[in-house]
């Protein structure tokens, strides 16, 4: 905004710096202005172009129109452009009225000078590729420490200005630790580095911050808000997803150092790498990472329009520093991005396997992503498994006798079992009992919810020892039976049997299969619970009953057994059928078989498949192998625990492309639209691939940090400046297009983005020649001169403070209080919330259960992150919903975080326990545990002031807490720490007060 | 909050000025460039509280605002807008030609056929105007009542379409209408949040998830933000002190903190502690103000029964009474929601308990606001994010965006009219639509504010609260 910079110029410094005399910079000084007033009709968009003219294109611009010229280059009075802007008439003066937008007489000015000195144009300067600008020399060479130095103060030097003092050694380790790693030094750490006066003391410091595991958590908060990580949906119900190993790989990533264009590549297509690891799979969870709905009523050709906008909208933002997002409905008014090249862009993403409606978050396919533990364990069970599987299938002789008599015994007990047939079968509960041509009887039509079958057989037997019921699956049934309960199980409680009249009373019950507490022998026993065959449900199953004593059965008796079920909820039977036999032995239940087994068994010739099953069945049934079986079963179930705890990701996974269209005016419904296929903005430099075929995500993860493209590691490089110095160097870190800032330091901007790129894209070197440098070192606090000339720190004549990031302030309190659990990675965890704060969510509805132990006092970076009720804390201090890519946040001060700092019972709690920490290691006076809170905090000595202040109010605390001690075992209570012993209560809540007090300065919350 | 450029007073940067340069422009110059967290709101009595335009650009209507939205999509056809060709065709197919190719949420790949208005309707007031019957109170304060029977919206679903009405657009990230409303005009209570959200859940159907998104200040200041009162714990998030500390403890410890930031602001100079210093005054006046706001017990026997509550309940009742309250003591903005109206089935019953739900109170609210004459300059909006389909969901109605009831209500609307008109079967406003921007336009408008001046540099982009496309103020509607 050259206007903006003239004014300040000659507002602020008085004399101007002869800025107008015949050095008009288009990129600086014009295109702002053409940008901002004309592009929007005259512009780049086609569709909403006015008199087809493009101010953006010289050629256009000053072409001959029927004789004139809206600009002649040299001539301002013979440019009908000139004419226009300085037009009275409202019907024919530029910019339009009802625009909104007039050109200020300055601007007016700046333009004719403009065409006066030629109209020359230039590309606009973030898609001109950065070379690399000499480092410029400076007079005063000791100042200079890493060339960003040298940019610096060459322009200092040309203002007139004298950079500031180098801050004092305890605010520049709180500046560093913070920078780097979120979180504050402690007092060993600050009294070493203000006592180390070596000149490599500031280096070591560096070094030993940039390699603490913590300075990966610092850069995932910002990384995070960038590709908008959340753990829900974001869409209505806003169900929770599980994405966490994503945050784990970013922080592993800046932790290890990884290279940016190595980062760039595995995010966007880290699945299509060649033999990709678990990590880079876990990396292209970046795609996934966008909000969706599960709501009913959703279209999914609607929701998958909205996705896939989401994607360009955010990769576009991300890397390239754009609003590529403004193209989806119409061609960018201020950049050349048109509608094709969106929707372009967006196939790019089209494999990404994904539904338009997420049914239950669950329902996405998932991918796991074991801790080393968990995966040594899982190898390990795996082994055991094929041992143990191979112990089990072995045949020895021993077995293969055991196997011939197994079959044998099934023969005879086959034998011995004869089937029967009922002549009626009446439910008293009013179902409909039908008798199948196989004897089997089968329940249908009223589903009553307990009832009492009774069933007549006639019997061709002499003598009865045993009745068998066997249950029976069947298509009709619920879940295939064989019960009529809807999971298809049944619950037996009693079996009434009469020869005659003659009742038969049972010994023992034994099945083939009991649910657990239901076992067979209840039905002997009356005990209520009966007996039940979860989970062989869909499954043939038998109740063996056998006879006190073996009863003598008359010709052509009759059978009458009456089946009692009263478990409710009908748990009746659906599909069974009786056997009886004669003899008073039974065989065991190991020796039943269905009849399909039978017939095997029976059959003379046998295939190898066949015999393969019979051996299945017998290594299932025979006691021999009941240890091993038990071994195997166990083994299973571990195995299987093992698994469902390990965590998973929505990694990307590949699939057909979708056809990808233009649509029109970004409606999708609207299928006249261009097909097209993933191809990168045309006016940008285009991917190097020889072969004819279809672009994909690697290429354009490449194609991102190839060395031609002009906009990526401005972008990135743009960003880690304003994490240092409080500003992007083009102040519009979200926006290096048309629209955005002009860089305060052009020159340095393009050499940290060239140096950036041709060292590897190493973030920790950049990052590290920022911090070494001695424009970072400067003190934060202007000089009254300093502040006149230039109040918005353009110049970097000095360092820039701020309020902590939401996470840090968390984090900064745990760690003064020593409550911080410095764990590294892992799911995300749920801090204190205040009760109800969930009440508007639903589907389902959810209710807050915040964790204990450990979890509760994890970093800030860890907590869960619901999209549409973000944690009240973090929301308090402009900590985004992370529905979209957030370049940079607010730092607004507002009441509610005065509240949160008072009353949140995270802040209470550390409070508690840093005044406990005061107690206990403050040593013996109010004099040495003032000054040990102080250093603990603030990494400084109170002043005389700041102990008269908190000595009064411990006094007063005191006083009141010693009349009043349930108040303050209240205030004690707060939190889940447990609460001190060999403390004085009263104490302790007095220096709580105290503790409170220190938290909630405005010095313990910011970085200066 | 940093309204004054963080390292200079505004006073002297003005008093620098050698140019003949209007104080607003330069000040407007500089917002363009600015962060943010730099940005310059003029000096005024309101000191922190004021808002950026100034002055307005036209002479306001009105001061304040209550949106009663009625979550879940209100039908229209069982409110305000009576349907005979629907209850003459009722079972019978609906005309293809309105519905062919158009969006639909759960009717997808159904037999769309006519659905009866499932309740009478009447002429009610001077005016005439026709409302369910199931409404009569509303039906008595029908004059005051300007109802628009020709909205419709672009999102079908319940998430976007909010977001739409209350940002004007389906994108997240943008500021809430709230959120623009004191951006631009300030606050005028200092005890208070100048943006108020209050929810309710209905008996007569499920309770419709709402997003903190929907009072979010978006790129906007956060301080900016809707702040959301509970009904049950703190009212205010985290008002409530420690257990164990006494009111005079606290004001101690605030006490203490601000004498610490003010003398450490001798060694730092840092404007921003000015700002802390205010802000933990401003919590400390919150945790008064906020209660005697809730304490009803000043509310007569009359009140409660007009209402229909005794307060206090999270109903919507209760509610509309706590909205009067919020709005006396100088709230811009109350959001009030009520979020039972997702009748996707069961329309008939379900509507008799949710109109009895927030017809008395809706009406009492009213009659109660002329009372106090509060009515004159404040602007009444109740509606919901859409309308119901034409046809039968079962016995319900599924989401519809085409055509759909609100009303306004207020001495700046002209009270007994109707305005627009959906077709025969209300399905499509086809007699002067108006879309969600164009009653953005004229809300703007009504509080003295041009839609097209009214932007925030965002994204190097001039965003505004009716977006790109082109927005119309209801003329007609204004009185």
């Amino acid at each position: 905004m050259f206007v903006v910079r003239m004014l300040l110029l000659s507002l602020l410094f008085i004399a101007p710096t002869g800025l107008l005399a015949g050095e008009i910079e288009f990129n600086r000084d014009i295109r702002p202005i053409l940008s901002d007033k004309c592009f929007a009709c005259h512009g780049p968009d086609a569709n909403h172009r006015e008199a087809d003219l493009r101010l953006d294109e010289r050629e256009n611009a000053i072409q001959s129109r029927d004789g004139h010229r809206v600009i002649t280059p040299g001539k301002p009075t013979m440019s009908e452009l000139v004419a226009r802007i300085t037009a009275d008439d409202e019907f024919t003066v530029m910019p339009p009225p009802e625009s909104g937008k007039p050109l200020s007489k300055e601007e007016i000015e700046i333009l004719k000078q403009w065409i006066a000195e030629g109209a020359e144009y230039q590309q606009h300067w973030s898609l001109i590729p950065p070379t690399r600008p000499e480092v410029p020399t400076v007079k005063n060479r000791d100042w200079v420490v890493t060339p960003i130095d040298a940019f610096i103060l060459k322009r200092l030097e040309e203002e007139g200005v004298t950079p500031s003092e180098v801050a004092d050694r305890r605010t520049l380790i709180r500046r560093l630790s913070f920078d780097l790693i979120g979180l504050p030094p402690t007092p060993e750490e600050v009294e070493a580095f203000v006592n180390d006066t070596s000149p490599a003391a500031y280096e070591q410091a560096v070094d030993r911050l940039l390699s603490s595991p913590h300075f990966g958590e610092r850069l995932a908060i910002y990384w995070l808000d960038l590709v908008r990580y959340a753990d829900t949906l974001g869409y209505h119900g806003d169900q929770v997803r599980s994405v966490s190993p994503y945050r784990d790989y970013v922080i592993r990533s800046f932790n290890e150092n990884k290279p940016f264009d190595e980062f760039t590549i595995e995010n966007l297509a880290g699945d299509l790498l060649p033999e990709a690891t678990l990590w880079q799979k876990v990396a292209s969870t970046y795609n996934r990472l966008n909000r969706a709905s599960g709501e009913g009523g959703v279209q999914p050709k609607e929701y998958l329009a909205k996705y896939s906008a989401d994607r360009v909208r955010t990769t576009g933002a991300v890397w390239l520093g754009s609003t590529f997002g403004c193209a989806e409905c119409h061609d960018h008014k201020f950049d050349p991005f048109t509608t094709k090249d969106f929707y372009s862009f967006a196939a790019f993403f089209a494999d990404v396997k994904e539904q338009g409606i997420v049914s239950g978050a669950r329902h996405i396919a998932q991918l796991p992503v074991p801790t080393p533990e968990q995966k040594e364990e899982l190898d390990e069970l795996i082994q055991q498994l094929a041992k143990v599987n191979a112990e089990y299938d072995r045949r020895t002789p021993e077995r293969e006798q055991a196997f011939a008599a197994w079959q044998k015994e099934l023969a005879n007990a086959s034998d011995q079992w004869i089937a029967v047939t009922p002549t009626e079968a009446v439910s008293t509960g009013g179902a409909t009992l039908t008798v199948q041509e196989s004897g089997s009887v089968l329940a249908s039509g009223k589903n009553p919810a307990n009832d009492v079958y009774e069933i007549q057989i006639p019997l061709n037997v002499k003598e009865l020892g045993g009745l068998r019921l066997e249950i029976l699956p069947h298509d009709s049934l619920p879940a295939k039976g064989p019960g009529r309960a809807g999971n298809g199980n049944l619950v037996l409680q009693k079996v009434e049997a009469t020869i005659n009249d003659q009742p038969v009373t049972w010994k023992t019950g034994v099945a083939t299969h009991s649910q657990n507490s239901h076992s067979g022998q209840y039905v002997v026993d009356g005990n209520p619970n009966g007996w039940a065959i979860l989970p062989q449900t869909g499954k043939d199953n038998s109740l063996l009953l056998q006879a006190k004593e073996t009863v003598k059965v008359p010709e052509s008796s009759n059978l009458k057994i009456r089946l009692h079920q009263n478990f409710g909820n009908s748990h009746t039977l659906g599909h069974f059928r009786f056997y009886v036999t004669e003899s008073a032995e039974q065989a065991s239940p190991a020796s039943l078989a269905n009849d399909e087994l039978v017939v095997l068994i029976k059959k003379p010739e046998r295939t190898d498949a066949e015999i393969n099953k019979l051996w299945d069945e017998f290594r299932q049934r025979t006691p021999m192998l009941a240890e091993v079986r038990k071994q195997r079963d166990a083994l299973q179930k571990r195995k299987q625990a093992v698994e469902k705890s390990v965590v998973t990701t929505l990694a990307t996974e590949a699939t057909d492309p979708r056809e990808m269209r233009v649509l029109p005016r970004g409606n999708w419904m609207d299928d006249s639209g261009q097909v097209v296929t993933p191809q990168v903005p045309e006016f940008l430099p285009q991917p190097a691939i020889d072969e004819d075929r279809r672009l994909n995500r690697l290429d354009l993860a490449r194609w991102l940090v190839d060395e031609r493209n002009p906009l990526v590691a401005r972008t990135f490089v743009n960003r880690l400046w304003m994490l240092y110095f409080g500003h992007g160097l083009s102040r519009s870190v979200d926006d290096l297009g048309s629209q955005g800032a002009w860089p305060t330091h052009p020159e340095l901007l393009d050499w940290l983005a060239v140096d950036f790129r041709e060292n590897n894209w190493d973030i920790k070197r950049i990052i590290k020649m920022m911090v070494m440098s001695n424009t970072y070192r400067q003190t934060s606090k202007p000089s009254p001169e300093l502040r006149a000339r230039d109040p918005y720190n353009k110049f970097y004549a000095r360092q820039t403070r701020w309020r902590l990031d939401a996470e840090m302030i968390r984090d900064n309190a745990l760690s003064i209080s020593g409550l911080l659990v410095d764990e590294l990675g892992g799911e995300s965890v749920m801090p204190y919330q205040p009760a109800g704060y969930w009440a508007q969510l639903n589907f389902p509805k959810r209710t807050y259960q915040h964790d204990r132990g450990a979890a509760q006092y994890r970093r800030g970076v860890y907590t869960h992150w619901q999209r549409t009720f973000l944690h009240p804390s973090l929301l308090a201090f402009d900590a985004p919903a992370r529905e979209e890519c957030t370049a940079r946040r607010e730092r607004s001060n507002t009441p509610l975080q005065a509240l949160v700092l008072l009353n949140d019972p995270t802040y209470v709690e550390a409070a508690r326990k840093f005044a406990e920490r005061i107690l206990r290691e403050g040593g013996s006076t109010l004099e040495s545990k003032l000054d040990y809170a102080w250093q603990r905090a603030l990494s400084r000595q109170p002043t005389k002031e700041e102990r008269r202040l908190l000595e009064e109010l411990i006094r007063e605390n005191l006083k009141r807490y010693a009349n009043d001690t349930a108040a303050a075992d209240q205030l004690l209570q707060t939190g889940l720490a447990p609460v001190a012993e060999g403390i004085d209560p009263t104490e302790l809540a007095a220096w709580t007060a105290a503790a409170r007090t220190i938290l909630n300065l405005h010095e313990t919350i910011t970085r200066y | 909050m940093n309204y004054l450029p963080v390292e200079l007073g505004r006073r002297s940067f003005l008093k620098n000025s050698v140019m003949g340069f209007g104080s607003a422009a330069l000040m407007s110059l500089l917002q363009d460039e600015l962060p943010a967290a730099e940005k310059v709101v003029p000096e005024s009595p309101a000191g922190d509280f004021a808002g950026t335009l100034q002055p307005l650009h036209f002479p306001p209507k009105v001061k304040r605002i209550v949106h009663l939205c009625m979550a879940g999509g209100m039908t229209h056809l069982e409110t305000f807008d009576y349907k005979a060709k629907l209850a003459e065709m009722d079972g019978q197919p609906m005309p293809e030609s309105l519905t062919k190719g158009q969006q639909i949420a759960q009717l997808q790949g159904r037999k769309l056929s006519c659905f009866a208005p499932q309740h009478p309707f009447q002429k009610y007031g001077e005016s005439g105007q026709e409302i369910c019957s199931l409404f009569p109170h509303l039906g008595a304060v029908a004059d005051d009542l300007c109802i628009i029977k020709s909205m419709h919206t672009d999102q079908i679903n319940h998430d976007p379409a909010h977001t739409l009405f209350n940002t004007g657009t389906s994108i997240a990230g943008r500021p809430s209408m709230g959120s623009w409303l004191l951006y631009g005009l300030g606050q005028e209570t200092q005890n208070l949040p100048g943006y108020v959200v209050l929810t309710s859940v209905g008996k007569g159907g499920q309770s419709q998830p709402i997003a903190a998104r929907q009072w979010h200040s978006g790129f906007l200041p956060s301080r900016y933000q809707g702040v959301q009162f509970h009904s049950t714990g703190a009212p205010v998030l985290y008002l409530n002190r420690p257990d164990g500390v006494a009111l005079n403890q606290q004001k101690q410890v605030i006490d203490t903190v601000n004498q610490l930031n003010q003398n450490f602001n001798e060694v730092v100079d840092d404007p921003e502690i000015n700002t802390r210093i205010r802000q933990y005054e401003m919590a400390f006046r919150m945790q008064t103000s906020v209660p005697e706001l809730m304490d009803l017990s000043s509310e007569s026997k009359e009140t409660f029964d007009g209402y229909g509550t005794q307060g206090g309940d999270g109903t919507y009742a209760s509610n509309c009474l706590l909205a009067r309250r919020l709005l006396e003591r100088g709230v811009r903005f109350v959001q009030l929601y009520h979020r039972g109206w997702d009748h996707h089935g069961g329309i008939k019953r379900s509507m008799e308990i949710t109109s009895k739900e927030v017809d008395q109170p809706t009406a009492a609210f009213i009659k109660d606001l002329k009372e106090r004459g509060l009515f004159e300059d404040t602007l009444i909006v109740f509606g919901g994010e859409f309308g119901r389909t034409p046809m039968a969901q079962g016995s319900g109605r599924d989401h519809h965006i085409k055509g759909y009831s609100m009303f306004l209500s207020g001495g700046a609307v002209k009270g007994g009219l109707s305005y627009g008109g959906t077709d025969e079967f209300g399905y499509n406003a086809v007699d002067n639509p108006v879309h969600v921007r164009d009653f953005h336009a004229t809300m703007l408008k009504l509080f003295g504010i041009d839609h097209k001046r009214f932007t925030y540099k965002f994204q190097g982009l001039d965003f505004r609260l009716t977006g790109v496309e082109e927005a119309h103020v209801l003329k007609d509607v204004i009185s």
